[in-house]
């Protein structure tokens, strides 16, 4: 594989940013509006904590929920193409630096990788 | 309060949010989240996971639009990912062990410091003399300047990799960018040039919120309905300020601004002594 020089990797980092921002975007845009015309009664209280349901809390059942169409599900794969983001952008410095066979800092950007994937899959 | 009517004042509130954390530069989540709760009246918790959310937004969508970033200092910025998001790890695990009031009175702090931190003088330190740890690590680069090229070394790298933990943990726990720190650590402690810690920070703080954001969703902390409109608002806001300072230098909105943190801080502070939060 060719290296990537400077201009190479802001390309492809600025325009994987701007597809998965906008992807995020639209489809919490979509969920949003859908949830509106779902819920038209008076809003429910915050005040207490009492977290998300399963369904809304593992990446595999956000995503089915999303796919069939329920508001909360598509929002929440919203938010979840958000949280990829930022992961996907940080696993693209690691095939950089393989490309510049610069070791050192495959190690490094692969160890943030792996703290980041940890969080996501087993964080609770 | 009817879910249509509280949704749109979540809107606007993260819009303006959004709007004044870009032109001051200390991002939307210093301020939404006391917004959501004091405001609001939300858990702080959920509070914490909008913010969040909205936070890895702002800073992907401004990255994508202007960074140019180079490998010199997306290494400094990996190299300082591996103590911030351990930090985050951290900071997401301290919030099931620490009480919504504590997080109040930290958050208070927080807000407090930034704010001076905002005002005070500025300088750019940097310097090309070699650190040893910094060479080995290739913390360094250089920039062109009408000049010439400018060159730079990073110093004092334990100092600045231990404060970007803190940046970390503060992240992951209060939902925040934490932006004042990471200032800090950069500027002060490793004394880079202002153009890579802008940037560098900026790459970060993305980052940073995603670690932490990942444990959130799966403990339950992100409720789809009110990220919604605080993700989508403080987003627009801060891509609106983004455009308004390219154009024009607005002083006297930053000193507003800060003070409207400063009483946020001490609001936050006061609510959590007295048992309101």
């Amino acid at each position: 594989m060719r290296a990537w020089d400077d201009q190479r990797m802001d390309d492809i980092i600025s325009n994987m940013l701007r597809f998965g921002v906008l992807t995020a975007a639209a489809l919490v845009f979509l969920g949003g509006v859908m949830y509106l015309f779902q819920n038209q009664g008076p809003v429910a209280s915050y005040h207490h904590f009492h977290g998300e349901p399963i369904t809304l809390r593992d990446p595999v059942q956000i995503f089915l929920g999303a796919i069939h169409g329920r508001a909360r599900g598509m929002i929440q794969l919203g938010l979840l193409v958000l949280i990829i983001t930022p992961i996907a952008r940080v696993f693209m410095c690691v095939v950089g630096f393989f490309t510049q066979r610069d070791r050192l800092y495959v190690a490094v950007s692969g160890l943030v990788l792996a703290v980041l994937l940890y969080s996501l899959v087993f964080g609770h | 309060m009817s879910t249509l009517v509280f949704s749109a004042w979540l809107l606007l509130s993260s819009l303006l949010a959004g709007f004044l954390g870009a032109l001051t530069g200390l991002g939307g989540g210093v301020v939404i989240v006391p917004v959501l709760t004091l405001l609001f009246h939300v858990d702080i918790h959920y509070a914490i996971g909008a913010s969040l959310v909205s936070v890895i937004a702002t800073s992907s969508g401004a990255a994508a639009s202007y960074v140019r970033e180079g490998f010199s200092s997306v290494r400094i910025g990996m190299f300082l990912e591996v103590a911030t998001t351990l930090g985050a790890l951290f900071g997401a695990y301290l919030t099931s062990r620490v009480s919504a009031p504590t997080i109040g009175v930290i958050f208070g702090i927080v807000l407090l410091y930034s704010a001076w931190a905002s005002f005070r003088a500025k300088h750019d330190y940097h310097t090309d003399k070699p650190d040893a740890m910094a060479m080995r690590l290739k913390l360094k680069g250089s920039f062109p300047t009408p000049a010439g090229e400018d060159s730079y070394v990073a110093q004092r790298v334990p100092a600045g990799f231990g404060l970007m933990y803190l940046a970390g943990t503060l992240s992951g726990l209060l939902g925040i960018g934490s932006g004042a720190v990471k200032v800090l650590a950069m500027d002060q402690a490793m004394r880079l040039p202002f153009k890579v810690s802008t940037t560098t920070s900026n790459f970060m703080i993305g980052v940073t919120a995603a670690a932490s954001a990942g444990i959130y969703l799966s403990r339950g902390y992100i409720a789809p309905e009110l990220a919604m409109p605080v993700m989508l608002g403080v987003l627009a806001g801060s891509m609106i300020g983004a455009k308004v300072l390219v154009k024009a230098k607005v002083p006297m909105l930053r000193t507003v601004f800060s003070l409207v943190i400063v009483a946020l801080g001490f609001e936050m502070i006061y609510n959590s002594l007295a048992g309101k939060l």
